[in-house]
């Protein structure tokens, strides 16, 4: 099962690759550099996907007690960071390029960066308790606190720069999407996902044999 | 009937407050005779003081402008020290043991402890408010109304989810280091609102410009603390 999935998921990544730097016109005013998005959409999607999972793993661990739902909160959460990581850093290439700089505190890079030191104290507090059944309570407190408090995040983050500036530095052309750009969007969306499938399944039956011995 | 049905509803709410306030009575009784914190805590404010003096220099104005910033920043870093230390004492002679076999409803005890660091907090942004008033000349009085307002939204969130993760990391081994590590990125809705919304209040701007922000922090304590409430007997179980 998780076999298949690894295949269908490079299947779906060399689909994504050659949609991304074949299919997909070369983009008018940015050029080729516009290509990272289909690495940098995709992950942060992944991402999110992750800490919603992280969410109803952490609930789940809490109304049943049951490791399995801890377990997939864990993977979810490592897989997110790594995720969210992977979008940070992409964005910071495709920005140097089109905004001249590494790093801006516009809205967005700002509430993604701060998701991604919730997540990364949420990994860290898992790792400095040895206790599996209080790691899994604790843990799944921050998980839901971390999910709950993403709006409370992204809102404040967005009045603290509106404050400043408007949001015009950041913003990639709200024109319309050119529908080869979208389909190869699509399908690296489609690919990363199951990518985020074939992780899941492998860490959780790591942390399940881990468990185990 | 209805009265009848209405009693016992009654009590178990003033059973509720009546063992929030016996936790928040123990941990005042225990600082009072101690004095473990407060005087610790309050130097610890003046110290902040001399160090954001020497950090900028001696110019006035770039330190008035730096306001906001330098007084949130503080009762964070004073938060930190104080709230971290909120559950340690808990630690000794199985007191973690007796607030678990405690009946009724956990989280009177989250209320109870939140209720004593709110009152720990605020003891501490008076202080440093009174001293960023005589220390670095800037005019805190004038707009002490609604600047109080703000300073209560943002001490409950900064409490609420202090208090939780306080109780959480008493038993984990790094405890100094993970607290900060948890609890700052989480406040960080909390911390711009009340930055934000305290320069604008003092740059003179009315109430009604910083609205928002107070919607935002109104509703961020309530989500902290109910979150707090309904999961702390999760972290209580040790």
């Amino acid at each position: 099962m998780t076999r298949a999935l690894g295949w269908l998921t490079v299947v779906g990544l060399a689909a994504g690759l050659a949609a991304g730097f074949g299919y997909a016109p070369r983009e008018a005013v940015q050029g080729n550099v516009q290509r990272i998005m289909y690495l940098h959409v995709p992950a942060v999607l992944t991402a999110y996907l992750a800490f919603v999972l992280v969410l109803l793993g952490s609930i789940a661990y809490l109304a049943t007690r049951r490791p399995g739902w801890d377990r997939l909160a864990a993977a979810a959460g490592e897989i997110g960071v790594l995720f969210t990581g992977l979008t940070i850093v992409s964005g910071s290439i495709w920005g140097k390029p089109t905004w001249g700089t590494w790093w801006t505190w516009d809205a967005r890079l700002t509430s993604t960066a701060v998701l991604f030191c919730v997540y990364v104290g949420y990994l860290l507090l898992r790792s400095l308790i040895e206790d599996p059944e209080a790691r899994a309570r604790y843990a799944a407190v921050v998980g839901i606190l971390g999910a709950v408090n993403i709006p409370i995040v992204h809102f404040s983050v967005k009045w603290w720069r509106a404050l400043h500036q408007p949001s015009t530095i950041l913003g990639p052309e709200r024109s319309p999407i050119d529908p080869a750009i979208g389909l190869a969007l699509f399908v690296n969306w489609v690919a990363f996902t199951l990518l985020f499938a074939y992780f899941l399944s492998r860490r959780m039956e790591i942390a399940r044999l881990e468990e185990q011995t | 009937m209805s009265a009848c049905a209405k009693e016992p509803s009654r009590s178990a709410v003033s059973a509720y407050t009546k063992r929030a306030w016996i936790v928040l009575w123990k941990d005042f009784l225990i600082e009072r005779r101690a004095k473990e914190h407060a005087n610790a805590l309050l130097f610890f404010c003046l110290l902040l003081l001399f160090l954001f003096q020497f950090a900028l220099g001696p110019d006035r104005e770039r330190l008035a402008a730096a306001v906001p910033g330098l007084l949130w920043l503080g009762f964070i870093l004073a938060g930190l020290l104080g709230l971290g230390r909120s559950f340690l004492g808990e630690r000794e002679n199985d007191c973690w043991e007796g607030l678990r076999l405690t009946p009724g409803d956990k989280s009177a005890i989250y209320l109870g402890k939140l209720a004593g660091n709110c009152v720990l907090m605020t003891a501490v942004e008076i202080i440093l408010v009174v001293l960023f008033g005589v220390f670095y000349g800037v005019d805190l009085w004038t707009p002490a109304a609604p600047l109080a307002l703000v300073l209560g939204l943002g001490t409950v969130g900064l409490a609420a989810v202090g208090t939780l993760f306080a109780a959480m990391t008493t038993q984990v081994r790094a405890r100094e280091l993970l607290f900060p590590v948890l609890l700052l990125p989480v406040q960080v809705p909390v911390l711009l609102a009340t930055v934000s919304a305290t320069q604008a209040l003092l740059l003179g701007q009315p109430l009604a410009d910083v609205a928002h922000w107070l919607k935002l922090l109104a509703g961020a304590d309530l989500v902290y603390v109910t979150i707090g409430i309904l999961t702390f007997e999760f972290v209580l179980e040790g």
